[in-house]
């Protein structure tokens, strides 16, 4: 067929699905923070991209620190330094929520300016401390190989570690919300604040901690991106239309609608670019969301609430 | 008398010999500001302004950082010789931000409020596109030190970078006949410099090199995921992947191809979009093998080169590296400086007159001379990357003439 062999097809299928779901991991991955913190708290959060920043800055930290003061652990020290991109990004986000976020949540037009104001100060401050130049950290031999179940299939590592992580962090956030005490106060507080607050939920300890949660995780994927690209002062604002589209895509005050989002754009995009030319793969996809969304402007899933 | 005569004659040429031998650049009071400025430009009798406009905030100051040094150094060194004409060099610098309007705007305050005698500066196309009109309103001169996609020349610019077809040409012969490459993979980020430049390397390969294009494609600047593109090269398997990919997306792109088995043992990637700027990004193990077409590399071994990065690194530390254009700038002042000796003023049309035929022997990357159409003759050079970010250089062309408008290749 076309002048290949059959197995020369079957392995560039098999890769192919692959690289539709690597791109499906990030999108989800990049999604995820936001649909905690824009789809359950409606905070439009457009600080999002800047704390996925946070996280990937604080892996180039690590890097640094283990490169040049204990070269031993460089094989190991990648997966603490996700945990500490999680935790650095959840206390400033923890932070950014006591000193901004609370007293906006009746008057969401102005968490939008808010937290754009927001982000370009981070990106001043990353510029200020790490420089304009865009980093890499040194990243460990294991994750940058690739893995050959054949000789003409080549599945890259660090696609899988980010799939890893993915599966991770939703199944993590599921169980959290719809598994744990405090994500039913949550969903609560989501669904109605003052009655919450009249069955003796602490809704603003609640929006803090959601808020920090939402943080977290995408400093988390920072992290995980450091893998696949390199950090720059601007880099948060390369996820940040990508991400909103998932998540509005979607359906807010979703979860599932996210996944589903992320998977139907990722394969979408994957295999228009396979067959049409870089840019108009790209184009295709974003037309066929405004359609879709033309016709459903909720999104693909909507939570069921009596308003 | 006969004796007396040739006594006379020597002295008199010991004297010519002792006043060529004095820095031009000392002798202040044998130009005269009246004479030496006719137009109201910003020169007093010892100092001379000029401008700086780079993109010192914003996405491009990862890039234009590099230039801004250099320019700065070179301005120092004149300084510390002398200055020009006697005059010490001032300079004042405004930020273009990474945004096209505002290096119009401040090329125009420049010129119109400063009144500076010439500007070192942009980075990008569409910044040079942007302050071009201004220059050539107000009269101005810009050096201009990217290389860039050619079809472009005005009196009031020299470019101090190659234009395409000096980078594309000599390198695509060089890899045709070292690889034997009859097939190429052509990719690209997507605005004109990319597009442009494959433009004619595909006419180059097709109709001189008698080879095929496989594939050409462009991504969106920013652009993360190469996961479909890899596979297609994979399907396509061509003997040479050209690409000029920029800014964020080169980190992607490399690691990627490495990530997918793409490495320089089975595959020829040459690319002529990354400098040694970029490798600190990139990352050199993730380049290791690769080639780069770019008329300097860091690791270029004369004396000039070696004189040019130990200042740069005692000046800006040790760590700091050096990039195709960053070299391109630290030339600006210099050949400014040449120009204004040669016409003896600093009056722009008198500089833009005497700039053809300048020579400049003490660049980093050797012997250079501008050519009528406000180009520089230079040298094509191909570096293969090693894990250290630096290239090993494997080929010099001869001196490449500047062709910004190629007939044949539009």
């Amino acid at each position: 067929m076309f002048g290949y062999s059959p197995s020369e097809l079957w392995s560039i299928f098999v890769m192919q699905g692959f690289a539709g779901l690597s791109l499906f991991s990030v999108l989800l991955l990049m999604s995820l923070g936001l649909a905690i913190i824009f789809g359950q708290m409606g905070v439009v959060n457009l600080a999002h991209g800047e704390f996925m920043a946070l996280g990937a800055y604080m892996v180039y930290l690590c890097s640094q620190i283990v490169h040049n003061h204990f070269p031993s652990l460089v094989p190991f020290y990648f997966i603490i330094a996700v945990g500490i991109a999680f935790l650095a990004a959840a206390v400033v986000g923890l932070f950014v929520e006591w000193s901004l976020i609370r007293f906006l949540y009746k008057r969401p037009l102005d968490t939008l300016l808010a937290t754009w104001g927001l982000s370009l100060i981070m990106q001043q401050a990353f510029r200020s401390i790490f420089g304009a130049r865009e980093v890499t950290p040194t990243l460990p031999d294991w994750l940058m190989g690739s893995f050959k179940p054949t000789d003409t299939i080549d599945i890259p590592i660090n696609g899988v570690f980010v799939m890893g992580l993915t599966l991770l962090l939703t199944f993590g956030v599921w169980l959290f919300m719809f598994r744990s005490r405090t994500g039913l106060q949550m969903r609560a507080t989501v669904q109605n604040r003052m009655m919450s607050g009249a069955a003796g939920i602490n809704t603003g300890r609640i929006d803090r901690f959601t808020f920090a949660l939402g943080c977290g995780i995408a400093g988390a994927a920072g992290a995980a991106f450091t893998t696949i690209g390199s950090t720059g002062p601007d880099s948060g604002s390369r996820y940040i239309v990508d991400t909103f589209l998932v998540v509005v895509f979607g359906g807010t005050a979703s979860l599932l609608g996210t996944v589903a989002s992320a998977f139907g754009i990722a394969q979408g995009q994957s295999i228009l670019e396979f067959f049409l030319k870089g840019t108009m793969g790209k184009v295709s996809v974003l037309s066929l969301i405004v359609i879709i969304l033309m016709i459903r402007p909720q999104g693909l899933f909507t939570s069921k609430v009596r308003s | 008398m006969k004796h007396r005569l040739k006594q006379i004659v020597t002295i008199l040429a010991a004297l010519a010999v002792w006043a060529g031998s004095q820095p031009s650049g000392l002798r202040a009071s044998e130009h005269a500001t009246a004479q030496v400025n006719t137009t109201g430009l910003a020169v007093t009798d010892d100092t001379v302004t000029v401008g700086q406009l780079h993109s010192a905030t914003g996405t491009m100051a990862i890039s234009e950082t590099g230039s801004i040094q250099a320019e700065q150094l070179a301005i120092e060194q004149i300084n510390a010789m002398g200055g020009v004409l006697g005059r010490k060099i001032k300079i004042i610098v405004e930020d273009g931000a990474s945004d096209w309007p505002t290096f119009a705007e401040k090329a125009k305050k420049l010129l119109v409020n400063d009144k500076v005698a010439s500007v070192f500066g942009c980075w990008t196309s569409a910044s040079r596109k942007a302050v071009l009109p201004v220059f050539e309103k107000e009269n101005g001169m810009l050096y201009y030190p990217t290389f860039y996609e050619g079809l472009e020349q005005s009196k009031n610019v020299i470019y101090t970078g190659q234009e395409a077809t000096q980078q594309i040409l000599a390198g695509l012969d060089w890899i045709a006949k070292e690889k034997k490459a009859k097939t190429f993979y052509l990719i690209g980020s997507d605005y004109i410099w990319p597009r442009t430049s494959n433009k004619i390397a595909r006419k180059h390969i097709e109709n001189v090199l008698k080879g095929t294009v496989v594939g050409e494609e462009y991504y969106a600047l920013g652009h993360t995921q190469f996961g479909s593109l890899i596979n297609k090269i994979k399907l396509k398997k061509p003997d040479v992947i050209y690409a000029i990919v920029v800014g964020g997306s080169n980190v992607s792109f490399y690691k990627q191809l490495k990530a997918a088995g793409i490495t320089s043992d089975k595959w020829t990637v040459l690319t002529i979009s990354v400098t040694e700027d970029e490798v600190l990004g990139i990352g050199g193990e993730n380049l290791v093998g690769f080639y780069s077409a770019m008329k300097y590399f860091q690791s270029l071994e004369n004396d000039n080169n070696k004189g040019f990065v130990e200042a740069f690194k005692a000046k800006y530390g040790p760590k700091s590296v050096i990039g195709d254009v960053t070299q391109a700038a630290y030339l600006g002042p210099w050949l400014w400086k040449l120009a204004v000796e040669k016409a003896g003023s600093f009056d722009i049309d008198k500089i833009a007159a005497a700039s053809p035929g300048i020579e400049f022997t003490k660049a980093p990357e050797g012997y250079v001379k501008i050519h009528e159409n406000h180009h520089l003759w230079s040298k094509l050079r191909i570096g293969q990357w090693q894990t250290d970010g630096q290239a090993k250089v494997l080929y010099e062309s001869e001196l490449i003439e500047p062709n910004p408008f190629p007939k044949g290749y539009q």
